[in-house]
């Protein structure tokens, strides 16, 4: 069996028995609220009787799970190369709200409108992450504490932002104030037309989200950027080893702030597929922990896209299960019971295989060196 | 002292044929050593011959392949250092190990509190420590603080801390270091005192004219293995030297000289602080600001090095471990700052960076091949990409070209005898021999003018051994100029064109491997002879 394909098994074999697992320990949880595992798991596949509850489920996990993917990708290049990036929840924010407030001002053709707000999201995210990186390789702050205390800077700076500079006009009996409403062209369209073909009914509301294919897009590129790319091989190096890629001339500083600034610009896309696609402006009511879930779902992805993307797609999962759990007369804090002791067991999965991959490498390298090796000559 | 008369004295520590093997190194070999009780006795070798391994073992932090301990007669199997401590030895770190904010009392029973109820007994402590304190000689004021202690009253605070658990044989490994003179005299007066209250003291250093003052026996361990034991009175410590660093020479080969008159590398006035390099104040020249330094008395890590290396040249520098090795090599490849001019050709490469040096045509060889030659946990081909990222063929536009580095790999693979199962073998599953020569055989490609060769034969095998060489010898017959630095005098007398000593930081001797034996050169590197420079 080539290693590649082992190691891609033992890591789907490790996820799959953390899941496992996982669902046993919920059970004891779900037990101990007074319900029945059975209805409570039962509920997690409830997607309604019609054909359009059904769709309305699938369309609200993957709306869920595409800011969580690129939430994911955003702490996921920081891992790369060792660096905690725990900010992305503050420059997540303050980016969609001056991306909110900039695509308000001006009208231009969609696909400029749209361009420019991402643009806007991305820049902003990245300057932002860029404090963080710049105190730390000039003056040696440690990341993790830095992004800690500007993420509390960014949520109130955001909030005050909703309220003062970048206010719109309240809407009649709404109690939430948001930026102005963007302009039509900043509408991200939407992929109904998917279940359309397959003759299924429109979900209900915004609809999927287009910005899924951006998503999409960027795990692809982020992909190519990291394992194919000069650029990618020496993050690879510093985080394998940063004395070896120092010594192979890798300017560390550089990097440092080159992979938080990128961490920081994707973590600037995480808001836009709820501005762009359903709100079409940023509000009080905006979703917030997005920075922190991804975290986990980075950890659960093991910082590779693809990874990601499936961690995404679990949590999303797990979070449409809210409705149906209630109904079931579950608590719906299982599902954050159940997201915990997922993150927690595959976590360690990954560790265990990571190690039995390396270990059946070196013995395979011994066997294979032993059969077809001549005796070492002496000199 | 004759066996049959004391034939019911058992010695303390007895080893027999301790082997430990690590993947790819033959740590020790056949260790064979008797310590007789009340003695000092001293285990002397070269950096990276064994001893720490060896203590290790002792101290229960390792276990042997083969062999057998004896402890006071009885065969013993440590598993953790606490079995070694149940067993009567007690280890003094050359780093102390000690908590700053705390008394002198509170660190000594630190972990084995004596309690009284679920209180401290620190009555019963301090009647205790003072008690060892006086028996053995070692004063020390039980309450006052760590942190306002000097250097060597640390080290007392350490040995009390062995002895209050109950250590009759102690394991000193390198106590001197850390010491100035009078420190080191008071030290071996303590020793002697705990020896004739009938302690054992296992020495380790590499200081010879130590060992010799304060051992009772001593014991050479060179390439891992027991090479002598012999009494101090019946050596000299040049013999001691030649058996340290071993008298053997390689067959010396028909030495014929490829050093042109080309100048590859020049270096010169090479200085470091010890506390961080500084820039000379504005308004001051640098000669002038390193004189302050000097007068002020801080420690320079290299200090005025200055060198020149032809094409077709090997320069080899000898030096005891940490006078300045490390911090030479960082210096010419751009990692740490440093006063002082590089030239690389007609370039001054002194304000490029490491990326520029290498692109230049620099290789290295590092001496610890995991923490800067290698990543383990990525394959081989990404390993020779590894410091040629910017060049063809690993790269490509901004692309790593994949199939090029791929196909330079299997090169490497072949031409320098890499045994692996494939390219994309991962790094760590190779052994450490295969792993230097993929690391000699990528710092060999793209035509390099100056290599850096830092132990590029430490912990490998034989074989691997004279490849490397062999390939080091043919390079220099190209026209490469090879900065050899090397702990083996064989490696470095067998190969250089041009010997120099580096000791505390300053070349302090320049010699002519033709004529020159391991002794002397041991002398210099030293500090036991401090001649002149030779011609």
């Amino acid at each position: 069996m080539p290693a590649g394909l082992y190691r891609a098994l033992l890591t789907v074999a490790g996820a799959v028995a953390a899941i496992v697992l996982a669902i046993i320990i919920s059970s004891v949880a779900i037990i101990a609220a007074g319900a029945s595992p059975g209805a409570a798991f039962a509920a997690f596949f409830n997607y309604g009787e019609t054909e359009r509850s059904v769709v309305n489920g699938i369309t609200s996990m993957l709306n869920r799970s595409v800011p969580l993917f690129i939430a994911g990708l955003a702490v996921a290049v920081g891992f790369r190369m060792n660096l905690f990036n725990i900010g992305v929840e503050g420059q997540y924010r303050i980016a969609a709200i001056c991306a909110a407030y900039v695509g308000s001002t001006f009208t231009a053709p969609a696909p400029i409108q749209i361009a420019v707000i991402i643009v806007v999201a991305a820049a902003v995210g990245g300057l932002y992450a860029l404090i963080p990186a710049i105190m730390k390789v000039t003056r040696g702050v440690n990341e993790v504490i830095s992004t800690i205390m500007l993420n509390y800077i960014a949520i109130s700076l955001t909030a005050f932002l909703v309220r003062g500079p970048f206010t719109g006009e309240r809407g009649e009996g709404l109690l939430t104030t948001s930026t102005p409403e963007m302009p039509q062209s900043a509408w991200f369209p939407n992929l109904n037309w998917i279940f359309e073909v397959f003759g299924l009914p429109a979900p209900r509301g915004g609809g999927l989200w287009g910005f899924l294919i951006v998503a999409i897009l960027l795990g692809v590129g982020l992909w190519v950027l990291l394992e194919r790319t000069r650029f990618g091989f020496e993050v690879k190096a510093s985080g394998l080893n940063p004395s070896a890629a120092v010594a192979s001339g890798v300017n560390a500083k550089k990097m440092v702030i080159a992979a938080m600034v990128l961490s920081g610009a994707i973590a600037g896309l995480i808001g836009l597929p709820e501005i762009l696609g359903d709100k079409h402006a940023f509000g009080s009511n905006f979703t917030p922990g997005l920075g922190f879930l991804g975290i986990a779902v980075a950890l659960l992805g093991r910082n590779k896209p693809v990874g990601i993307a499936v961690a995404a797609l679990l949590f999303g999962f797990l979070d449409q299960a809210q409705g149906p759990l209630q109904f079931a007369n579950v608590p719906p804090s299982v599902i954050m019971i159940m997201q915990g002791t997922i993150v927690l067991l595959v976590v360690i999965a990954n560790e265990i295989t990571r190690r039995l991959a390396l270990r059946r490498e070196e013995r395979r390298a011994a066997q294979e060196l032993g059969r077809n090796t001549p005796v070492e000559v002496a000199a | 002292m004759n066996a049959d008369t004391v034939a019911a004295v058992q010695p303390a520590v007895q080893l027999e044929g301790i082997t430990k093997r690590f993947p790819g190194v033959v740590a020790n070999h056949d260790i064979r050593i008797t310590v007789e009780p009340g003695t000092v006795h001293a285990i002397v070798g070269e950096n990276g011959a064994g001893k720490s391994t060896l203590m290790k073992i002792l101290y229960g932090m390792q276990k042997p392949d083969e062999g057998t301990i004896r402890v006071n007669g009885a065969e013993v199997a440590f598993r953790t250092p606490s079995d070694a401590i149940d067993a009567g030895i007690g280890m003094v770190h050359q780093h102390f190990m000690l908590a700053d904010n705390f008394t002198v009392l509170e660190n000594i029973v630190l972990g084995a509190e004596p309690k009284r109820g679920i209180g401290l007994d620190v009555a019963g402590a301090r009647a205790r420590i003072n008690e060892l304190a006086e028996r053995h000689g070692l004063r020390v004021d039980p309450d006052r603080l760590v942190e306002d202690l000097g250097v060597g009253d640390r080290q007392r605070v350490e040995i009390l801390k062995v002895l209050y658990r109950g250590a009759r044989i102690l394991i000193l490994d390198e106590p001197t270091a850390v010491l100035v003179p009078q420190e080191v005299d008071e030290l071996f007066e303590n020793l002697r005192e705990l020896t004739a209250g009938g302690l054992t003291v296992i020495f380790i250093s590499h200081k010879l004219d130590e060992v010799l003052n304060i051992a009772d026996a001593i014991t050479v361990i060179r390439r891992g293995t027991t090479v002598a034991s012999v009494i101090p009175a019946e050596v000299t410590a040049r013999q001691l030297a030649e058996l340290m660093v071993g008298s053997e020479l390689p067959t010396p080969e028909t030495r014929e000289s490829t050093v042109t008159d080309t100048v590859t590398l020049s270096v010169s006035g090479l200085t470091m602080e010890a506390d961080g390099h500084r820039p000379a104040p504005a308004g001051t020249s640098v000669e002038l600001y390193l004189d302050r330094l000097r007068e002020e008395g801080r420690r320079l890590v290299l200090d005025d090095v200055s060198f020149d290396i032809h094409e077709g040249e090997i320069l080899g520098i000898a030096g005891v471990e940490g006078n300045g090795q490390s911090e030479l090599i960082e210096a010419i490849m751009g990692l740490r700052p440093a006063h002082g001019g590089i030239r690389l050709g007609d370039a001054d490469i002194t304000p490029w960076s490491t990326l520029r040096r290498r692109e230049a045509g620099i290789g290295y060889i590092p001496e610890d091949r995991h923490r800067q030659g290698l990543l383990l946990e990525a394959s081989l081909w990404e390993n020779r990409v590894l410091g040629h990222q910017t060049r063809p063929p690993a790269r490509k536009g901004i692309w790593v070209n994949r199939r090029a580095a791929k196909a330079d790999t299997a090169r490497i693979v072949k031409d320098y005898d890499v045994r692996t199962p494939g390219v994309d073998t991962l790094a760590l599953a190779l052994s450490g021999g295969n792993q230097q020569k993929l690391i000699v055989g990528r710092e060999m490609s793209g035509k390099p003018r100056f290599l850096i060769a830092a132990h590029p034969t430490r912990g490998v095998d034989v074989g691997a051994q004279a490849a490397i060489w062999d390939h080091l010898r043919d390079a220099r017959a190209a026209g490469l100029a090879v900065l050899l630095i090397s702990a083996d005098l064989d490696e470095l007398i067998g190969l250089s064109d041009t010997l120099r000593v580096i000791y505390r930081g300053r070349l302090v001797a320049r010699l002519d491997p033709s004529d020159v034996t391991p002794e002397r050169l041991g002398g210099y590197m030293t500090g036991a002879i401090t001649g002149t420079e030779e011609a």
